[in-house]
């Protein structure tokens, strides 16, 4: 496709309304459809950068595959970074049908241009860790994700279906890790609370700030591309794992939690948005680590990808010559 | 016209679709798509990719930019013949209601 | 749809990843090994062990995503092997695979040098893993006809999994021999960099005499070996590497340098906590 077609006059009302009556009928935009230029923008920016949080994502987990404490969780925990390479690459897929390249995305994310899910900033320092990874990041994305799966850009909306039914695993598995260690030794179960502690108001603020702070959210819920905010995203998670952690036997790190009856959601503390705009600001714990990491895989993959590039011309080229 | 997403010369390696027969019987479907950099690795790749939960028993790979589609925006031209040939359809016949194996 | 299959609700077509059938982990027909057979299946299960704890670095770190996919696959195909020998040998002396993976020293592990080479560049993981998949593949094949119905099952099951690995080894072969000068010379300083441990895989010991008919004498497997990789060569433009042979001696428990880092690294977490369940 090249970028002449991607350019269609913005100002067609036709074109225009047409696009809001898809919109407003719940229907799909597909990528051939004229779509305004805001609406594609948006989704390149979400999209890709949803893409690079699970490509950036693999890393504080792939710390620990070598290091996995049984044959089995080794088994579990590279299958289940695998499937993050494999949800970056559908996601990046889709973002592709809006005009932008898999190269592009991997340069901008390598010149530190881009954004990604700033939970992965931080370390996993300990087993543990990839206990409250899967059961509160994972967890707090499949709530972020599931409503995706109705997005209104088809080819974003079919990733999230598929990046949902697999991901089904990765939360229960660290579920399932947390639990073998609560039901462990003293060691095991400290090393589990720790974990949570550390991991559990960073997974908060993966829903993103407060809604009045909120600046895209407003249009992206107009287009359907988002389709609740912030805010109650972020409290039906609580209210779904609050009594799981009761199950696991482990304390959530926030004195504020309780029960409020009048609105049947748990009420919560304030989260420390400072801390937030901070690891945002590329001043976390492993903004460089993780940057420098996916920088070296790229460089040092560059003359395997022109090795293989060039062997598939030199064949074409070959086989072209034996058919005249 | 070629697939939305095929950007040839942006990339590396280009992009290929994907196509997987969940079991025998059934039609391949359209499951996403990846990259390679040519038709052997290509369907390597999608073996990798697309059937690692047993999703499939065969796979198809074509080249992005080898696929012709309609023009999107002729496509009211294009897809209105249909509408308004409700003879095509067994549910315009409805005087043999009642009558068996018909 | 044409083949009258329902249309999935989110038009996404109808393969669906929720439906599987789950199938046994690790092959295991409830078996005792003898103290032979266990012995044997420790050099089967070590080989894959270290293979797949050295190609699990690579997942994040690979040349594109779909790489890392790609020898994620390979990975957890030989943890799967490793398992199921482990599990087995350990049922001689009533020990767990992780018994046998996590609290084994250094001299105890019966892998191969070839296996425990470090990754290097994407060109010598790419050798290593061929001429492993190749001894592999040709291993078992014959193992799958063993009279000991354990080790034949899981050979049964490992060849189809490593008949692909070696394809997939093949396949990288081509392209970096012939794609790039710099791809090209790359390969060449790995395959001269690994050729010498290749001979170590094909040597007869005298365990092999005591299970015959249970084990493969691997000096048997060294024509095949050499005839697919003579093919393979030749359409690479690959001549043999002339690099001399090391003396090996992984099966008798004297390793190269490199193991004990690998098995420290590996075993850390599990000896921190004896006895722990994860």
């Amino acid at each position: 496709m090249n970028s002449a077609e991607l350019t269609l006059p913005a100002t067609d009302d036709a074109q225009e309304r047409y696009f809001q009556e898809l919109i407003d009928r719940d229907s799909r935009i597909e990528p051939r459809d004229w779509m305004p230029a805001e609406y594609r923008t948006s989704l390149i920016r979400q999209i890709s950068q949803h893409g690079h949080s699970e490509i950036i994502g693999m890393q504080p987990e792939a710390n620990w595959i070598t290091r996995a404490p049984s044959l089995k969780r080794k088994a579990i925990l590279m299958a289940k970074v695998q499937d993050e390479a494999g949800h970056g690459l559908y996601l990046y897929s889709a973002a592709q049908t809006l005009g932008i390249s898999r190269d592009e995305m991997a340069e901008q994310l390598i010149a530190g241009k881009a954004r990604y899910s700033s939970i992965f900033n931080y370390p996993a320092l300990t087993w543990a860790d990839m206990g409250a990874i899967g059961w509160l990041v994972d967890g707090a994305a499949i709530c972020n994700q599931v409503p995706l799966c109705r997005a209104s850009y088809g080819p974003y909306a079919r990733a999230m279906v598929r990046i949902c039914k697999e991901e089904s695993f990765h939360q229960r598995q660290g579920f399932e890790i947390l639990l073998e260690l609560s039901q462990g030794t003293a060691a095991q179960k400290e090393m589990a609370q720790d974990a949570v502690n550390r991991w559990y108001w960073p997974s908060l603020m993966m829903f993103g700030p407060p809604d009045d702070e909120s600046p895209n959210s407003a249009q992206s819920m107009a287009w359907k591309i988002k389709r609740f905010s912030n805010d109650d995203l972020r409290q039906r998670f609580v209210d779904m794992v609050v009594p799981q952690a009761e199950v696991l036997g482990l304390t959530l790190p926030d004195p504020e939690l309780a029960w409020n009856e009048d609105r049947g959601h748990y009420d919560m503390g304030e989260i420390d948005w400072a801390e937030f705009h901070e690891v945002l600001a590329g001043r976390g714990p492993c903004n460089a680590q993780r940057m420098q990491r996916r920088r070296d895989a790229h460089e040092d993959g560059r003359w395997v990808r022109e090795a293989a590039a060039a062997y598939a011309e030199k064949q074409a080229a070959a086989s072209l010559k034996a058919a005249s | 016209m070629t697939t939305p997403g095929e950007r040839d010369s942006a990339d590396t390696w280009p992009l290929w679709e994907v196509f997987v027969r969940p079991s025998r019987g059934l039609s391949h479907v359209h499951v996403g798509s990846l990259h390679a950099p040519d038709e052997t690795m290509a369907v390597r790749n999608a073996r990798d990719l697309y059937t690692r939960r047993n999703e499939g028993v065969s796979v198809w790979v074509v080249r992005a930019a080898d696929i012709t589609t309609s023009d999107p925006d002729a496509k009211g031209a294009f897809f209105e013949s249909p509408s308004g040939k409700n003879y095509r359809h067994a549910s315009y016949y409805t005087k043999s209601e009642g009558v068996k194996h018909l | 749809m044409n083949d009258g299959a329902p249309a999935h609700p989110d038009g996404h077509g109808h393969v669906d990843v929720a439906k599987v059938t789950l199938s046994e982990e690790i092959v295991d027909r409830a078996s005792v090994a003898s103290t032979d057979v266990a012995e044997y299946a420790t050099w089967l299960g070590d080989d894959a062990l270290i293979l797949a704890q050295q190609l699990g670095w690579w997942i994040s770190r690979a040349p594109e995503l779909e790489e890392d996919i790609a020898l994620g696959n390979i990975a957890l195909d030989l943890i799967g092997h490793a398992r199921s020998f482990l599990h087995y040998a350990g049922t001689a002396t009533g020990r767990s695979e992780d018994d046998l993976a996590y609290f084994r020293d250094e001299h105890e592990f019966r892998s191969v040098h070839l296996v425990e080479q470090p990754n290097g560049d994407f060109a010598h993981t790419i050798v290593r893993q061929l001429l492993m998949s190749l001894y592999l593949f040709e291993l078992y094949r014959e193992l799958a006809g063993s009279a000991d119905a354990t080790l034949a099952a899981v050979a049964g099951k490992a060849e189809k999994e490593v008949d692909y690995h070696r394809d997939h080894a093949s396949q990288w072969i081509l392209r970096l021999a012939l794609g790039t000068e710099e791809s090209r010379e790359r390969l060449l300083v790995a395959l001269s960099d690994l050729w010498p441990y290749v001979e170590e895989l094909f040597r007869d010991e005298p365990l092999h005499d005591v299970l015959a008919g249970i084990a493969v004498r691997p000096s048997g497997l060294r024509e095949a070996f050499d005839r697919v990789l003579t093919d393979l060569f030749a359409e690479a433009e690959l001549a043999r590497p002339r690099t001399p042979t090391t003396s090996g001696g992984g099966r008798r428990g004297q390793h190269s340098e490199y193991l004990g880092y690998l098995l420290t690294e590996m075993q850390v977490l599990a000896r921190r906590h004896p006895g722990a369940t994860w």
